[in-house]
């Protein structure tokens, strides 16, 4: 699939997907990278080198600096990939230099599946199932 | 969207890291609102100051920077601190909170940014000009701008208005374009507004509203600074208002298209309602005043009111340093002091840990502050004019 480069970089790792928006302040623990947002799909599981997969952020605009400090503490995402990049997101994965796409039918990422992103040329690949 | 060769030199990292991600942040967010160039800026304004806004990320994130060399090409003002940085031992404010604060504000004046820690930054000596394309994102200080004295900017993030202060440019959309300056709703206001807070309940009203639409006022027969300043502070915090216009006042009402716009009538009915909407606690701990940062004239016009007065409770007037120089100058600090109230420069009741202070009811005459103590600082509030609110801490 093909989308909209937000910030360069490749990356490879298992996807975990969430159907709902994420909004990142107060909803990680930035030492190791879980989420602990009540309530929400992704609760309890660990994002730290997967590929997370999201429709869109949400929330507070220090989500930006929540990013940054999630690849600080090496327990970031390896890439991230977007139906839309809002400017929380974008601002965050920029600042963190973490390889960012968006315009992706996300539909399409299940959980577990293994992900090539090329951010560069905007190019996701789901290479196993 | 455009770049020049200079500007693509940034990104292929010809200035270093720190230029190249800022620049990219620019481009990146220009092409999400479809920017077509980047355009200079006159001035910035920074928000995410206060500790308790931007916590341990936003602080490490700064410290970074600044330790990469990060400058800042043009001048570049900050929003409110999280505590008086001068006083706040004195007014109770924690310990390792001020310890926190005092690394953020090092990391901003190492990057060359004036620690100058306030909303009103066109009080202070940042005073753009009419058209001027600047950067700001303190939600009041963008709306004054662009309403009241004519300059040009978006609702600017933190982090975005430092890339825009570190580049000394913005992409080009939005409220820097003429065409969206025009209005969306026409407000006809059939009730006279006497106090600051009426223009607060007003804004309040409207926001919700309009959202992030721009509103043509009528009927607003006369106002101060002042009062447009609690106008648009209240309207950018119940809605996402960043300009406005009214007829006769503002320096764009005459040139923008008036037509085929919807009417919303605001009576003495509608502010009374947001009154009582806005009034959810009983018995203020405390009242503060100055949400956006209090001029001369309102501190000023508080001094002489609380003249000769026993205060049983405190008021707070929140300002910048600037106006507490002046202050202190002609007397009104010591006025006040005595009655029993504090001037308090660089931080305001939102940003500040004002809950774990031991407040709990806050009084205040500002529709922006009514609209975040309750969420951002866990207060129960009053909603009042200056007058009621003295009477009843005294």
């Amino acid at each position: 699939m093909k989308g909209r480069m937000i910030s360069p970089g490749k990356a490879k790792g298992i996807a975990i997907v969430s159907k709902e928006p994420i909004g990142f302040y107060g909803s990680f623990d930035i030492k190791t990278g879980k989420m602990i947002e009540k309530g929400h799909p992704l609760e309890g599981k660990n994002i730290k080198d997967k590929i997370l997969v999201f429709p869109c952020g949400k929330g507070s605009t220090v989500g930006s600096y929540v990013i940054y400090g999630l690849k600080k503490n090496n327990v970031a995402p390896a890439g991230i990939i977007n139906k839309e990049t809002e400017t929380i997101v974008a601002t965050g994965v920029i600042l963190a230099g973490i390889p960012c796409v968006d315009k992706i039918d996300i539909e399409k990422i299940k959980d577990g599946d293994t992900i090539q992103l090329d951010a560069d040329k905007g190019i996701v690949e789901i290479v196993k199932k | 969207m455009y770049l020049t060769k200079e500007e693509e030199k940034i990104l292929d990292g010809g200035e270093g890291e720190v230029p190249e991600k800022m620049l990219r942040l620019l481009v990146r967010l220009g092409e999400i609102y479809g920017a077509d160039k980047m355009i200079p800026v006159g001035s910035v304004q920074v928000a995410g100051v206060s500790y308790k806004s931007i916590a341990d990320p936003g602080t490490e994130f700064l410290e970074d920077i600044a330790k990469k060399g990060a400058k800042v090409k043009v001048l570049t003002y900050l929003n409110p601190a999280g505590m008086d940085l001068e006083n706040w031992e004195k007014l109770g404010f924690p310990k390792d909170f001020a310890k926190n604060q005092l690394r953020i504000m090092n990391a901003f004046k190492s990057m060359g940014i004036v620690t100058t820690t306030t909303c009103t930054p066109y009080l202070a000596g940042n005073l753009p000009r009419f058209r001027e394309h600047i950067a700001w994102s303190e939600s009041s200080a963008v709306c004054f701008s662009n309403s009241v004295i004519g300059a040009r900017t978006n609702r600017e993030g933190g982090p975005s208005a430092l890339a825009a202060a570190i580049i000394g440019k913005t992409p080009n959309y939005g409220l820097h374009i003429w065409e969206n300056r025009q209005p969306n709703f026409h407000i006809k206001v059939d009730t006279d507004l006497k106090f600051s807070s009426d223009f607060g309940a007003l804004g309040y009203f409207v926001g919700k509203q309009v959202k992030d639409k721009n509103p043509y006022f009528t009927g607003i027969k006369d106002a101060d600074t002042d009062q447009l300043k609690a106008l648009g502070a209240a309207m950018a915090a119940s809605g996402a208002v960043a300009l406005y216009h009214v007829e006769g006042l503002t320096p764009e009402a005459d040139l923008v298209k008036k037509d085929k716009l919807e009417t919303i009538t605001v009576g003495k009915k509608e502010l009374d309602e947001t009154y009582a909407k806005l009034n959810t606690g009983k018995d203020p701990d405390i009242v503060i005043l100055g949400c956006p940062h209090a001029s001369l004239k309102e501190i000023s016009t508080l001094a002489e009111k609380l003249k000769g007065k026993h205060l049983k409770k405190p008021i707070w007037i929140c300002t910048s340093r600037m106006m507490k120089e002046a202050a202190d100058r002609m007397g009104f600090t010591d006025i006040i002091e005595k009655a029993g109230g504090s001037i308090v420069a660089d931080t305001c009741m939102v940003v500040s840990p004002i809950e774990n202070m031991g407040y709990k009811v806050t009084g205040v005459n500002s529709g922006k502050a009514a609209n975040y103590l309750p969420g951002f600082c866990k207060q129960g509030v009053v909603f009042a004019d200056i007058d009621k609110l003295i009477e009843v801490q005294s």
